[in-house]
């Protein structure tokens, strides 16, 4: 294998990874202060549809975008009104985010665009389209750092940049600031954070606000910037394999993104059976391949990936006492 | 603040505070004037309503009736928040820390200076050095709380409320957890702390604790406060008194018994539970036919261990002979099951966790254990049918209300509860009937008839073992009684010739005459005994 050819490998795995990240740092929020959230596959696919909907009427991919947002902090809304408020079982609302966005996004889009349940493709300012870099061009000849530059780190669509900035802003967020202290806090023990005269209630809000933001992004990107337009379930898993690697990542920022990563260059391989029957001398069945994010997903889900302790609150609606 | 005169005004004063939980009213009109600078004691049992008082004071609950004043202004404490502006700290007897998060962090939550994090770590670190030094309030402010010792996560406690300038400090229960040096360190801290001006609640249930540190003293019984004295002026027999009232004597009639051949030998029983704890130390006794042997002791001193060998799941060193025949105690043959085959009935100290599945139905609960019996089989099902109306017949037999075999156990009052395991066990025409805490939980009007129950199994000639830890009810059913102190048997009495002091004096590990010794010395030593302490 070329350098060129494992640059083009690993832009794949930018590119496929972050939908992933976004809705893995989304899941983080959530669960960090005590929500668990398996919701975010419904979310990010009701963020999909409406964004690019939204994308394709106005032309606009940025109105899509807020679009996205909207959708999919509505179903955050729901998550946290029952979860939170109601105290309400917290995996059921999400399987109830789940099946609703599923069954909502295929029939509003056939309702709409009469096309099968998809939207019209997107083209021109009704997408996210690569940025190049500055000095890309400039310095694409320069050997070695000239090629990583321009095939790997320019190009990408400007969402790609904003997930690879919310990871060391998520970590400042959740170490460095008074928020970040009682997010952690109320993940752990929402009575000390009670006690000390802070809303429990308030907190876990604002966790379920910000992991609907994240995961409106998530989805948007997966329709206008991966893809051209949105198609029936195609957030594919990815909302299960973000919170596996949310498991994985041990609820840390940075290590999100190694988890992430690695799902992404997975699935990059998938896409690329020629690759692995060049490099190995043989060739694996594309089907494995493609199985390969969702194998490993159930191997960390089995705990094979040493002790992961989740936060102490998580899964408990907060119920005041003496 | 300083200021202790009787002229200031009151650092806290309630006045007419209630509180009603459904029907039952936790708080009654209760007034109280606590003066700063002083430590004043808040003593009752256990629901006497002080945790409920001081949940009202800390913005947990809204009280139904009644004026909170703090330094002699009418304030509105809705929440916590409210209780702190107010200058109110409070620990918990279950602490509200975070476990995860250094004790730095736990200090600075809720009560950071800015968005940032580091200028209010900064600033806590060095407050937490004054305050260390100020007060012998000394933590090592970068370790994690889930590291240290309770003795040390309760001074962090006390530094988060010192941190958010609180001149009032609530205790609730401080030394339930504390051992006796960690607690006398406590009492050092507050000494300190009154010493600079604060104003000190300690809420408590031990005597010893009230006369050794408090200067005012208020009473609580059922709800209402009944009595607020000046701790000099007072006695601990006297506090007693105020604390739980004129007790009704409860009398079990019952003949002397009639002691046949021994059912239960016990020889040198061992326990070591799993962290090491050596739980039972070389008990020895013997129960025969037609007896009650009682088992006294302040809970945790080995006697649920003991029940649990006999019992069939806790597995044990030493020999058990039922009947003359070796019982199985390493666990291999040994379980609910094998000791019922063996004559062995077991109703266990905690009905709800070991006697009873709550959420299953009476007749579900009364034939379980026992269900592969014959009686309950119809080919390779089972017998609902028979269940359910041997159920109905039993619930008719104990009395129990409502008499409806269909209801979950959940629903039934715990005396009914009891009166169900009491009928499935006594039902099996034992040899021998295991009894832990018969009438824990219990109306009045159902101890009796348990009482019977247990009085009149012996009269059939059975071997019974009750393990109380009040002593009215071993000194009122018992033919024999031993006391159990930190896994020893301390020593067997008669119940006709001995009293309730003596009994103290041994189930606090005492032994001497008890002619001699003080009221207090012995509530001193039962406030020490044991682990398990009732909370």
């Amino acid at each position: 294998m070329d350098l060129l050819t494992l640059l083009q490998l690993l832009d794949s795995a930018v590119r496929l990874a972050t939908p992933l990240l976004l809705a893995c740092i989304a899941g983080l929020y959530s669960e960090r202060a005590g929500i668990f959230d398996i919701g975010l596959e419904g979310k990010m696919l009701a963020a999909a549809f409406l964004s690019a909907a939204v994308a394709y009427t106005t032309g606009n991919v940025w109105i899509g975008l807020l679009a996205g947002i909207g959708a999919s902090l509505l179903l955050s809304a729901i998550h946290g009104i029952a979860s939170i408020t109601f105290r309400g079982n917290q995996l059921i609302s999400g399987v109830a985010i789940n099946f609703l966005a599923a069954g909502l996004t295929v029939v509003i889009a056939q309702s709409w665009f009469a096309q099968g349940g998809r939207t019209p493709q997107l083209a021109g300012a009704a997408r996210f389209n690569p940025i190049t870099l500055p000095f890309a061009d400039a310095l694409r000849d320069v050997p070695v750092i000239g090629p990583i530059y321009y095939e790997l780190i320019s190009g990408h669509t400007a969402l790609v940049y904003v997930a690879l900035v919310i990871v060391p802003l998520t970590w400042w967020i959740l170490y460095a600031t008074r928020f970040g202290l009682r997010l952690r806090a109320v993940g752990e023990n929402p009575a000390a954070v009670d006690t000390a005269g802070v809303s429990v209630v308030g907190l876990r809000f604002a966790a379920v606000g910000i992991c609907g933001v994240l995961c409106g992004i998530a989805g948007a990107y997966l329709a206008t910037a991966l893809q051209a337009g949105f198609t029936k379930d195609m957030s594919a898993g990815r909302g299960y394999i973000a919170l596996a690697a949310l498991i994985f990542a041990k609820w840390k920022p940075w290590p999100c993104l190694w988890a992430t990563l690695l799902f992404g260059l997975l699935q990059a391989l998938a896409l690329r059976p020629d690759l692995i029957q060049r490099t190995l001398g043989f060739s694996v069945q594309t089907q494995l391949l493609d199985a390969l994010p969702y194998i490993l997903t159930v191997v960390i889900l089995a705990g094979f990936v040493g002790k992961a302790i989740p936060p102490r609150a998580g899964g408990e609606p907060y119920v005041k006492e003496r | 603040m300083t200021d202790s005169t009787t002229t200031a005004a009151p650092a806290i004063e309630l006045r007419g505070i209630s509180k009603s939980f459904g029907p039952v009213q936790a708080n009654k009109d209760i007034s109280i004037r606590v003066m700063p600078g002083t430590i004043h004691g808040i003593i009752g049992e256990n629901g006497a309503g002080k945790s409920t008082l001081m949940s009202i004071l800390y913005g947990f609950y809204k009280a139904d009736a009644g004026e909170i004043h703090i330094a002699g202004k009418q304030v509105d404490i809705p929440d916590s928040q409210a209780a702190i502006a107010a200058g109110i700290g409070m620990v918990f007897q279950h602490f509200k820390l975070v476990e995860t998060f250094t004790v730095l962090e736990n200090i600075v939550l809720g009560a950071e200076d800015s968005g940032l994090l580091r200028p209010s770590l900064a600033r806590a670190r060095r407050e937490l050095r004054a305050l260390a030094e100020e007060y012998e309030l000394n933590v090592d402010a970068d370790a994690l709380v889930q590291d240290i010792g309770v003795g040390m996560q309760q001074r962090v406690e006390i530094l988060k409320a010192l941190y958010r300038k609180a001149d009032i400090l609530i205790l609730d229960e401080p030394t339930g957890v504390l051992t006796p040096a960690e607690a006398d360190h406590l009492f050092r801290i507050l000494e300190n702390l009154r010493r600079e001006g604060k104003t000190i609640i300690l809420i408590t249930h031990k005597l010893r604790e009230i006369m050794e540190i408090t200067d005012t003293v208020s009473v609580m019984r059922r709800g209402e406060m009944t009595a607020t004295v000046k701790t000099a002026e007072t006695s601990p027999s006297e506090l007693a008194e105020l604390m739980v009232g004129r007790k009704v004597l409860l009398r079990v009639d019952k003949t002397p018994a009639q002691p046949g051949r021994v059912i239960l030998d016990v020889q040198m029983l061992n326990v070591t539970d799993t962290k090491g704890v050596h739980r039972l130390k070389d008990v020895s006794f013997q129960v025969r036919a037609g007896e009650i042997l009682g088992i006294a002791g302040v809970s945790g001193n080995g006697q649920s261990e003991l029940l649990e060998v006999l019992g069939g799941y806790q597995t044990a060193s030493g020999t058990v002979l039922m009947n003359g025949d070796p019982i199985d105690l390493t666990g291999t043959k040994s379980d609910g099951q094998s000791r019922r085959a063996r004559g062995i009935s077991h109703v266990p100290e905690d009905r709800q966790a070991e006697g009873l599945i709550m959420d299953y139905a009476a007749w579900e609960n009364v034939a379980f254990g026992y269900h592969h019996d014959a009686k309950y089989q119809s080919g390779i099902l089972m017998n609902n049918a028979a269940m359910l109306a041997d159920t109905e017949e039993k619930m008719q037999r104990f009395d129990v209300r409502p008499p409806d075999p269909k209801l979950a156990a959940k629903n039934f009052s715990g005396g009914n509860q009891q009166k169900i395991v009491l009928a499935r066990e006594i039902e099996q025409n034992p040899d021998l009937l295991l009894i832990g805490q018969p009438t824990r939980g219990v109306d009045i009007g159902a101890i009796e008839f348990i009482h019977k129950q247990i009085v009149a199994l012996r009269d059939q000639g059975k071997a019974i073992l009750l393990v109380s830890v009040e002593l009215e009810e071993i000194l009122g059913l018992s033919d024999r009684i031993i006391v159990m102190f930190d896994g020893r048997i301390m020593g067997e009495r008669d119940p006709a010739r001995t009293d309730e002091r003596e009994l103290g004096m041994l189930m606090a590990g005492m032994t001497s005459d008890p002619d001699k010794v003080s009221t207090a010395e012995i509530e001193e030593n039962l406030a020490h005994a044991g682990t398990g302490e009732k909370v």
